[in-house]
């Protein structure tokens, strides 16, 4: 088995240039890679490009990022708990691709799997279809859509191996798996590292061969957003 | 008028035994709380879940389980996890049979707009545009006018559009309408004590009254 084993965050996004491309799992702030986003705060670097499902809140997740003034550009389906973004985003400093969430998937998806485009329903008629080819199939309208693949994607898991194969957990597993597969290098941040051959390879929800760099994080905030409660 | 938790009970008697469901943020979510139990039915969270059992104690808390509207939630018994492309295949595959959302504005042929407020608000359209696009069935419930009393069922929507001819029934705090396939709200059932005066002076698009409007029912 190829050992992917870096030795810490720090480590593991230690070249990642300014500039260049990035994915970032998780919806929401479930699921984040926490360990990878506090190496990057370190890091001296701007102009990056991040596609990710929103754009956590002001003081955690991509949230620090943004405040840091590092991130050009967000490709995101849902920002709406961040005041921060909202500000950048309405003075022009920031620049954002909103995309319907599912088309989002897709897209990075395909990204991974090589499918270069395909089409979708959502967003027939809407602002999203705006210089896009449509095209009808059985008497409805779609649009196409290209892939989306990125220089580096920082994955969350549960669980992983030396070999990089990855386990999630509830509904922290959301983009990470596709992600992992779209992007040059994948860094896997996990909650539990055990060696290749402990987990069971028949619940492994991501294949080893997408993840380049895997290491054990470090205090797992977790933060909630929307901490509900049965009475 | 309908309370939001009157308008969740009164779509709540639309649902069926065995469907799949998918509810938004608002007062679609609180529709969970009204299905009656004798129906089986799973709720689907696009983030990744199929089966949104209660919202959990606090000692039931998991930060790693969380619903589309990014609150705590529980597994229901028969539940399953998947990634997000997997949950918008399921969506767009039209595998879900219930679609439950909020507007800001529906037009008379079923368009609707629920996402943006040009130069004021900037949230995203989340997964809306690839369930509006997608679902059969779509309910949409909300005020029948906004805060300034402006009507939200309107001729054409005036805000950008989430989708096109989706849009198949509404429940406001005033009245249950449906969409006609020509166009048009069919007016269905007015909140107990509206009278339809008072819907039509408060629907902007066309309304159309057919025979006696019922009250609604609510048990």
């Amino acid at each position: 088995m190829i050992n992917k084993t870096v030795k810490n965050a720090r480590e593991a996004v230690a070249d990642i240039p300014s500039n260049c491309m990035l994915m970032m799992g998780g919806f929401g702030l479930t699921g984040i890679p926490e360990n990878c986003i506090s190496a990057l705060l370190e890091k001296d670097i701007s102009g990056l490009t991040i596609v990710s499902n929103n754009a956590g809140v002001d003081d955690f997740g991509i949230g620090l990022l943004l405040k840091k003034r590092m991130v050009k550009k967000m490709i995101s389906s849902y920002v709406g708990e961040n005041a921060e973004f909202e500000r950048q985003l309405l003075s022009g400093e920031l620049e954002v691709d909103l995309i319907p969430q599912g088309t989002l998937a897709e897209r990075v998806r395909a990204g991974g799997a090589g499918i270069p485009a395909f089409f979708t329903p959502a967003g027939v008629g809407t602002e999203v279809a705006e210089g896009k080819e449509s095209r009808e199939f059985d008497g409805k309208m779609y649009l196409l859509e290209s892939w989306l693949k990125a220089d580096f994607s920082i994955v969350k898991a549960w669980k992983g191996d030396t070999a990089g194969n990855l386990i999630f957990k509830g509904t922290a597993r959301n983009f990470n798996p596709i992600m992992a597969a779209a992007g040059k290098i994948c860094i896997a941040e996990v909650e539990e590292l055990v060696e290749a051959g402990e987990l069971d390879p028949n619940q492994i929800h991501t294949p080893g061969i997408y993840v380049q760099r895997i290491f054990q994080g470090v205090d797992y905030e977790k933060r909630i957003e929307q901490r509900t409660v049965s009475k | 008028m309908l309370t939001k938790d009157q308008i969740a009970q009164r779509i709540a008697k639309e649902v069926k035994n065995g469907q799949y469901i998918n509810l938004g943020i608002g007062i679609p979510t609180l529709v969970a709380n009204y299905i009656p139990e004798k129906l089986e039915v799973v709720l689907q969270s696009e983030n990744g879940l199929l089966g949104i059992g209660p919202f959990p104690t606090e000692d039931q808390i998991d930060p790693d389980l969380i619903n589309a509207g990014k609150q705590t939630v529980t597994m229901a018994k028969g539940s399953s996890l998947f990634n997000s492309a997997e949950s918008f295949g399921m969506i767009r595959g039209g595998h879900v049979h219930l679609t439950i959302l909020g507007a800001m504005e529906v037009s008379e042929n079923g368009d609707i707009s629920n996402w943006k407020i040009p130069g004021k608000m900037v949230k995203g359209m989340g997964g809306a545009m690839d369930l509006v696009a997608s679902a059969d069935n779509i309910i949409v419930a909300m005020q029948h006018c906004s805060r300034s009393g402006e009507s939200k069922l309107l001729p054409e929507c005036s805000l950008p559009i989430t989708g096109i001819r989706c849009v198949k029934k509404i429940v406001t705090d005033l009245a249950v309408l449906d969409i006609s396939p020509e166009g048009g709200f069919i007016l269905k059932e007015r909140a107990p004590g509206v009278s339809v005066e008072e819907i039509k002076a408060k629907t902007a698009g066309k309304l159309i009254i057919e025979g006696e409007i019922p009250e609604m029912i609510f048990e």
